[in-house]
């Protein structure tokens, strides 16, 4: 029985206990005029039977579909595994990938070995059995629990309390997704780390100043050995940083302050949804734009003016990071200002202070903690940004911190080792997750500073 | 103090002076403020502007009329009318035919190669669907409009320069002269590109459209949806009408808070590792990729949910427990409908953001090249600002505008989210 069948099945027959609940509960107290006998509405013991009816069953569905799969392929892999000599991980999963393309019919058949072909017999075998025995246990799951809360059913069960629970427990799982979340983040991202400072050293991959993650085939071939060195994607993605930090920090703050203390209503009115826009518009758009526009044109400028600029240097792709972090650095900019408190500009204003000094030595001042919060999370967000990188700066890390020339970024060269592997064994793919470790780590620090600074200043001024 | 100095006019010409001078830092200050402004507006019009002239262009396509013969040895040798046998015809042979018989002076081999390379590959299928469709003009003649090849495309366009030295450019004087007696004999056109809205992705620039790449954004995005508003109201509600504050729910709110600002690509290795490694679902799924994205805008949702209950005045709450109701009965009969409007907004911003990423779905493979157009949740598929990254990547010159259209497209759709976000926001939402 195909698992959404059995889903809506469950889901159809708990929709029926809703009613028969509801009505049986009305019948107790001898019809629609009894109600007030009951503990709770009808509605309630309806939703009661039918939650008894529906969660057990759907845990039991729900488990099964999520570990299921993977206990009866490790099963049936051990055993293939154990007729012949012992394995290595790697050939395991060999054998594994073998059953399977049998199992569901890439590799016909006939060109399969006679105990690889018995292990795919066996697989099918074990899932379907299982497919059945869980659909059986469900539903017998589901009659069960179902009968004995019909039974239960009187009218001083506090229906209304346990339904309630049951939806506060739901809401509380729900809100507890986002540790779990976390939890998934970092455990991805450091086992597989861990996997790869074993082959490499963790002191070679953060203070190397050799990048060049491509290993070999053959032993002979240059660069065969494949070296991880970060340093340089660090340097890159610094000098990308900076330039897109000298970028967004003036403009956003000076518009920010334009918009907040000079701007009448209607320029504000318009300024403010268009640099919104800006903020809308998808990183890869960016990328394209500095990919195809933005470094041509520097290119030919720097020609014009003597200065050799590479087709993919660090500046074009940190001059259009720049404008995307803008209307970031900005909207925080003008929650900072607009929370220092009125009292404080009138008070430098009736000194007889200009409003530009007022702003400069007051204002600004005053929402100095607030800004540099503001700052810190514009810089992580430089730091984990990929599109526009992917699409404008270089692959090959350079020991530079001249934006002039090609550099490469951590979140590039994320991109570059994984997107099209699969395989989870060499340096080469487990590197990536080593750099996704440091990407996650420096903006979390950062995001995480920014936040209590922020915190505590908003609270000096509410 | 010197006594010639200090005299009263001397006084007043140096404040004077000094007034001048601070009035005018102020009206620079102010200029640096408005220059700001500018820039960032200056910086959007050129982007936009920027795309849209690089990419209107690709809304037409460019046709070619041939005489077609419809020669009965070629497509149905043996005289059925079956639609299975005139599938099998040779229309390749028809085309080739017809295109000789247009210019009969090019008799060398690679030059009629060349002639025949006017006009798309797809030309083939287009003219066997005509046919398998109007079997009655098998043997008769007819003038039909076929797609031209990119280059002739491009040609046609005025997208190459016909001034760079012949082997600068991807159009040779022969093509060029052969297109001038095609479009002096009224033989070339261009037609709006309605395939670029109903194909899947191709090799072939003339071919490609984003049927696909959008049906992959459309299934990742309803289970984003689907998901993601779901979960992160319940866990709004959670935090805000239900949960004591203690340590249980700072950690849950500093990780909200964290996960808000995690880069978009961490997202993208966790779905890698968890999604396709661990519970082995099908790699380039729209499946995958709709998981990762709601796992991505999940905090963004639970933040603004956030907000749009804190919204609702305490004084609702206080008159519902007044009237009997439970707790979970105030915030599902009163405070949820409230605050529904603005939870709807915060959502659509969030879809709006989840379509428009990129990064994520690179990870989980939704970036390989997929010609069909994808059936269902775990078929491969691209996303929509995937395949404007595919298209950037690609050489040909003919996918530039392709690039630029689909990047239209991709805007159009989020203006129109943003939009209805707004309009969401300026009729239901209350002020107290």
């Amino acid at each position: 029985m195909l698992t959404s069948t059995l889903l809506l099945i469950l889901i159809g027959c708990s929709v029926a206990m809703y009613f028969v609940g509801r009505s049986r509960s009305i019948a107790l107290v001898g019809g629609r005029s009894g109600i007030s006998k009951l503990n709770s509405l009808p509605g309630h013991y309806g939703l009661w039977v039918a939650a008894w009816c529906l969660l057990p069953a759907l845990a039991i569905v729900l488990a099964w579909n999520a570990l299921g799969h993977r206990l009866i392929v490790s099963a049936v892999v051990s055993q293939a595994s154990s007729v012949t000599a012992p394995m290595s991980p790697g050939q395991r999963s060999l054998l594994l990938s073998d059953i399977q393309n049998v199992e569901d019919g890439t590799v016909p058949l006939a060109l399969a070995s006679p105990s690889v072909k018995a292990a795919a017999f066996e697989l099918r075998r074990l899932e379907q059995l299982s497919h059945s025995a869980v659909a059986v246990l469900a539903l017998c799951v589901m009659l069960l629990a179902g009968g004995l809360t019909w039974h239960r059913l009187s009218p001083t069960v506090r229906a209304r309390h346990a339904v309630e629970k049951v939806f506060r427990v739901g809401l509380a799982a729900c809100s507890t997704l986002a540790i779990f979340i976390t939890i998934g983040i970092v455990a991805s991202v450091l086992f597989e780390a861990l996997r790869f400072f074993h082959l490499v050293p963790v002191t070679d991959f953060l203070f190397g100043t050799q990048w060049s993650p491509q290993m070999a085939i053959r032993a002979d071939q240059v660069g065969s050995s494949g070296a991880f060195g970060a340093v340089p994607l660090f340097l890159g993605t610094l000098v990308i940083s900076v330039v897109a930090m000298g970028v967004s920090i003036p403009i956003g703050l000076f518009a920010a302050i334009y918009l907040a203390e000079y701007a009448n209503r209607r320029v504000r009115a318009i300024a403010k949804p268009l640099l919104e826009l800006l903020a809308g518009i998808p990183t890869v758009v960016y990328g394209f734009f500095a990919a195809l526009t933005v470094g041509p044109l520097l290119v030919n400028f720097g020609r014009v003016i003597g200065v050799a600029v590479a087709p993919e240097s660090g500046l074009a792709a940190g001059l259009v990071m720049g404008v995307m972090i803008i209307p970031f650095v900005s909207s925080l900019a003008d929650d900072m200002i607009t929370a220092v408190p009125k009292a404080l500009r009138d008070g430098s204003l009736a000194l007889g202070a200009t409003r530009s000094e007022t702003i400069r030595k007051v204002v600004l001042r005053a929402a100095l903690p607030g800004i540099a919060g503001g700052v810190l999370l514009a810089v992580s967000r430089a730091i984990g940004e990929t599109m526009i990188v992917v699409m404008a700066a270089g692959l090959t890390g350079t020991m530079t911190a001249n934006p002039f020339r090609s550099v490469t970024t951590v979140t590039v060269q994320i991109v570059q080792l994984l997107v099209g592997d699969s395989e989870f064994d060499s340096p080469k793919t487990l590197a990536a997750f080593a750099l996704g470790l440091v990407l996650f780590a420096a903006t979390l620090a950062l995001n995480f500073i920014a936040l209590v600074i922020v915190r505590k200043y908003r609270e000096q001024y509410q | 103090m010197n006594s010639i100095s200090d005299t009263s006019a001397v006084r007043a010409r140096r404040v004077a002076k000094r007034l001048r001078r601070r009035h005018w830092a102020e009206r620079r200050f102010r200029l640096y403020g408005l220059t700001a402004v500018l820039l960032s507006v200056g910086f959007m019009v050129f982007l936009f502007a920027n795309i849209i002239g690089k990419g209107y262009r690709a809304f037409e396509q460019t046709y070619i009329r041939v005489d077609i013969n419809y020669a009965e040895e070629l497509i149905d040798p043996n005289g059925t009318r079956l639609a299975q046998d005139l599938a099998d015809g040779n229309y390749q042979g028809v085309i080739k035919a017809s295109m000789r018989a247009q210019f009969p002076d090019v008799v060398e081999r690679s030059e009629q190669r060349k002639l025949y390379g006017l006009l798309s590959e797809s030309a083939e299928r287009a003219l066997k669907d005509h046919v398998v469709g109007n079997p009655g003009l098998i043997g008769h003649s007819d003038s039909v409009w076929l797609l031209a090849d990119d280059h002739i495309d491009l040609l046609v366009k005025g997208e190459i320069s016909t001034e760079a030295a012949e082997e600068d450019r991807r159009v040779d004087d022969q093509e060029i002269k052969w297109m001038a007696a095609l479009t002096a004999g009224h033989r070339v056109e261009r037609h709006f590109n309605w395939s670029f809205f109903t194909e899947g992705d191709s090799r072939e620039p003339e071919q490609a459209g984003i049927l696909g790449a959008v049906k992959g954004s459309l299934f990742a995005l309803l289970i984003t949806i689907g998901l993601s508003f779901p979960i992160g109201v319940a866990a709004a509600l959670y935090l805000e009408e239900f949960a004591r504050r203690d340590h249980f729910t700072d950690v849950i709110e500093v990780n909200i808070n964290n996960l808000a600002a995690v880069p978009s690509i961490v997202f993208g290795i966790l779905g890698l590792s968890v999604f396709i490694q661990f519970f082995g679902l099908p790699r380039s799924s729209p499946l995958v990729g709709g998981l990762v994205l709601t796992l991505m805008t999940l905090p963004t949702i639970i933040i603004s949910s956030r907000a749009a209950l804190k919204a609702v005045p305490p004084s609702i709450r206080q008159a519902a427990f007044g009237i009997g109701a439970s707790r979970v009965q105030m915030v599902l009969h009163h405070v949820l409908p409230l605050a529904l409007p603005g939870m709807l907004t915060g959502a659509i911003i969030g879809m709006a953001r989840a379509l428009g990423e990129t990064a994520p779905l690179l990870m989980i493979g939704m970036v390989s090249f997929v010609a069909d157009v994808p059936t269902n949740l775990s078929s491969a598929a691209t996303a929509l600002p995937v395949q404007v990254y595919l298209w950037s990547s690609s050489a040909e010159q003919a996918f530039v505008e392709r690039t630029s259209a689909a990047i239209m497209v991709l805007l159009a759709f989020l203006l129109t989210m943003n939009l209805l976000a707004v309009i969401l926001r300026n009729r239901f939402e209350r002020r107290w």
